[in-house]
């Protein structure tokens, strides 16, 4: 959405000559130089109510009641539809919004009455209750708009907008209203935040703490209802509800607070209210709640996607982190074990030259594989490359020729850190094993490929209390002996 | 343990013409004072509770349960699934209605005396992925002396800190909930609770799904609650544990089987009446009350 403001942004000046012709680039200058006084309305109008959506929003999804601001919003018609009746009855203006809007309230609140009277008398389950309601309000309001259109006299013309929204016939005085009653929303919410914090996330705490849930939800919902009704106008019925869930949704990305939630979803909502109203100002017939929500839609796909906190790229890097480090950490296994095996009773050092042919046997690695993992090792300054050992006589070095010549005759060892690092995977692993021996009843043959799982997981804590039960005296951070034949590589298929 | 402590004087401001302000003493006493046990007066102990009756969709649950806790102890709740161990706390802090049936916190009902009482819900009870870290789970515990509207200022933040290091979680304050394990977030739980500086606290299971390192540390702060005079009741389930765990049970299921010291009541027979005779009678009884309330 950024750029799509930037980008009539650098149009602008270009085209400022061609106002007369009513272009689209005509419409979109004067709509982002706000020099339409109705523009601007219209404009604050949306943004303030997408604003407070946003903050209600949040509330009302973290209470898990985003059906019921759905029903909410469907039960409002009938009231509109009445409204119109009775006001047009008594002579007055039909399309007084206060006056629908008021209507739009009251069938609202009795939609919810049903919802609870159906809940607390009858078997038929929640989702159900809030199904019935809002398919019988909705189907009333609409028969009633029907019988509208076919009274005499009655200028009807316009009550449809409020199913879909239509910007376009906001005035100055609605949007003073949207606004009034937008930022007294917002204040509510932020004087109630902790209150609305406890009863969304423990009712059964917050009741035995004498607070009034029942008053607390009532509020809760009337806030909801004022929402959906001065948003009745700009998005219309059916897609407010969207409006209230999807700011949230998108904003729980990118935070772990509550506080930071509710901010991100009220900036969330106002940027869609504002970007939404500004393209439908653009493009004539251009239903304005779709654009809207529309918008609010793309910024939750990118929040999906984007998010800095359970955002799926940000999800996906961590997890190709935590593969590489299981990688590295094999590959240091690997050299220390092979450093072990060659130096058997000494305690292994790091002056110990590793060939790549013990190596590429130690796992079922591919080449391309090995030499990656070992140019990252490097760049860590685990492993540095040695000169071969010159007694050409041990077992690796006859392997080494023997099995790829083309892969160079190298030879690497561990530095100080990368033992460190070593000794202290190894012994994880080691420990993790001796544990499934000795308290899982695992045999020795089978611990060490499931502690090759766990060794990369395990914290401080559960090493402590491993070293503990096992009874490891006095090796402060040195390494055990392996409890099964090491060096040996598994006969797998490669 | 002479010493008047910090609950004495929240128990006498919240009942300052209470002619037995002094029970909040910490117990045992050692000037043998004239309340002893909750049964000899019961309308000052801990909690109690007379002839209580409670019923869901009309399906009685409990049954005229009457118990008096004493002063100053562990009491452990035990008896099987729909015994109605939960449902005894939860009627008690008035979450649930009573058919009938009255109960008393230290002699005043209990819409007068919450500030006495804390309580630990069950773990699962509630949605773990919440955006709230576990220092803002542990204020929740101050709302109610923070206030309407108030905001939670760096005072409570420091209160919650300290409840977090009484259970061991102080390195956990700012981490999300959900990325707390089963037993750390009990932890929080019971901070939470702790930080209200309550006299008589409820836990519904709060060894349910801990490890083994969480339980031993619940264990160790109940007893030091039990030290300061605190009186604590457990919903718990495992029977192996009972006798090292608590000085007083209650058996339950559906009614009050047993209750006293853990060493008389903690019998076969006892055992056998709670878990394995079922009173299948009483059973139907419930069964048709229902069946009779929805045909109406």
């Amino acid at each position: 959405m950024l750029l799509v403001v930037v980008g009539l942004g650098t149009a602008a000046p270009v085209l400022t000559h061609a106002d007369a012709s009513a272009g689209f680039w005509a419409r979109a200058v004067r709509m982002i130089s706000l020099r339409d006084h109705n523009t601007r309305v219209v404009l604050i109008g949306t943004s303030l109510l997408g604003m407070s959506a946003g903050v209600v929003g949040t509330f009302m999804l973290l209470r898990k009641r985003a059906l019921v601001g759905d029903a909410l919003s469907h039960a409002t018609l009938p009231g509109i539809a009445l409204a119109f009746m009775v006001m047009t009855h008594l002579g007055m203006d039909g399309k007084s919004l206060v006056g629908l809007l008021a209507g739009g309230v009251i069938t609202s609140v009795a939609g919810l009455a049903c919802v609870l009277l159906i809940r607390r008398t009858t078997r038929v389950k929640d989702d159900a209750a809030l199904g019935i309601v809002l398919g019988v309000f909705f189907g009333l309001g609409v028969a009633l708009l029907g019988v509208i259109q076919s009274m005499r006299g009655g200028n009807a013309a316009g009550l449809e907008s409020f199913i879909y929204g239509k910007t376009a016939s906001m005035l100055t005085s609605d949007a003073v209203l949207i606004a009034v009653a937008a930022v007294g929303v917002v204040l509510v919410c932020a004087l109630l935040f902790k209150e609305f914090a406890l009863i969304c996330f423990d009712v059964p705490y917050a009741g035995s703490q004498g607070w009034p849930v029942l008053w607390l939800d009532v509020v809760l919902m009337g806030l909801v209802v004022i929402v959906t009704v001065i948003g009745l106008q700009a998005v219309g019925l059916i897609l407010v509800i969207a409006l209230l869930v999807t700011p949230p949704a998108a904003a729980r990305f990118w935070t772990d607070r509550l506080d930071v939630t509710v901010i991100v979803a009220a900036v969330i909502g106002a940027a869609s209210g504002l970007v939404g109203a500004g393209l439908s100002a653009m493009v004539p017939r251009l239903p304005a709640g779709a654009i809207i929500v529309s918008v609010a839609t793309a910024v939750f796909i990118a929040s999906l996607v984007f998010g800095t906190t359970r955002g799926v790229l940000v999800r996906v890097i961590q997890h190709l982190g935590l593969t590489q480090r299981i990688a590295e950490q094999h590959l240091l296994r690997a050299m220390y074990e092979s450093a072990e095996a060659s130096q058997r009773g000494s305690a292994v050092s790091n002056d110990r030259a590793v060939g790549w042919s013990s190596l590429i046997d130690a796992r079922s690695w591919s080449q391309r594989e090995l030499r990656r993992l070992i140019g990252r090792a490097r760049r860590h300054g685990w492993i540095v490359e040695a000169p071969a050992p010159s007694q050409r006589t041990s077992t690796d070095v006859a392997a080494q020729s023997a099995n790829d010549p083309g892969t160079s005759d190298r030879w690497f060892r561990l530095t100080e850190t990368g033992l460190a690092e070593a000794s202290r995977v190894i012994r994880n692993h080691r420990l993790w094993e001796m544990y499934l021996i000795t308290h899982a009843d695992v045999a020795p043959s089978h611990v060490d490929r499931d502690a090759d799982q766990v060794e990369h997981v395990l914290g401080p804590e559960m090493v402590r209390s491993l070293i503990e039960l096992l009874e490891v005296q006095g090796r402060g951070a040195s390494v055990p002996p392996s409890p099964h034949v090491v060096g040996v590589p598994p006969a797998l298929p490669r | 343990m002479n010493k008047p402590s910090a609950a004495t004087t929240t128990n006498a401001s919240a009942a300052p013409v209470h002619p037995r302000a002094s029970l909040a003493e910490p117990a045992p006493w050692p000037g043998a004072p004239k309340v002893a046990t909750g049964a000899e007066h019961p309308e000052d102990a801990p909690l109690s509770i007379h002839d209580m009756t409670v019923a869901y969709d009309r399906k009685p649950v409990l049954w005229d349960i009457d118990y008096n806790a004493p002063q100053g102890k562990l009491i452990g709740i035990i008896g099987p699934n729909g015994a109605g161990k939960s449902t005894l706390i939860k009627a008690v802090l008035g979450l649930v209605p009573m058919a009938s049936g009255k109960v008393s916190i230290f002699g005043k009902p209990y819409s007068k005396q919450r500030r006495l009482v804390g309580y630990v819900p069950q773990r699962e009870s509630v949605d773990w992925d919440f955006p709230v870290s576990a220092l803002d789970v542990v204020a929740m515990g101050l709302y109610r002396r923070i206030g309407w509207c108030l905001p939670v200022t760096r005072r409570h933040r420091n209160a919650a800190r300290e409840a977090l290091d009484r259970v061991g979680m102080a390195d956990y304050a700012d981490r999300q909930i959900s990325r707390l394990s089963g037993g750390q977030q009990q932890r929080v739980f019971l901070a939470r609770a702790l930080v209200q500086d309550a006299l008589v606290y409820f836990m519904d299971e709060p060894f349910a799904g801990v490890d083994a390192a969480t339980e031993q540390a619940i264990i160790a702060l109940l007893q030091e609650l039990r030290r300061g005079g605190k009186t604590v009741l457990v919903v718990h389930h495992d029977l192996q544990t009972v006798e090292t765990y608590f000085d007083e049970l209650l058996l339950l299921n559906m009614r009050i089987v047993a209750a006293g010291e853990t060493g008389e009541v903690f019998t076969q027979e006892n055992l056998h009446k709670t878990y394995g005779g079922r009173l299948t009678l009483l059973d139907q009884a419930a069964e048709a009350m229902a069946r009779k309330g929805v045909r109406r």
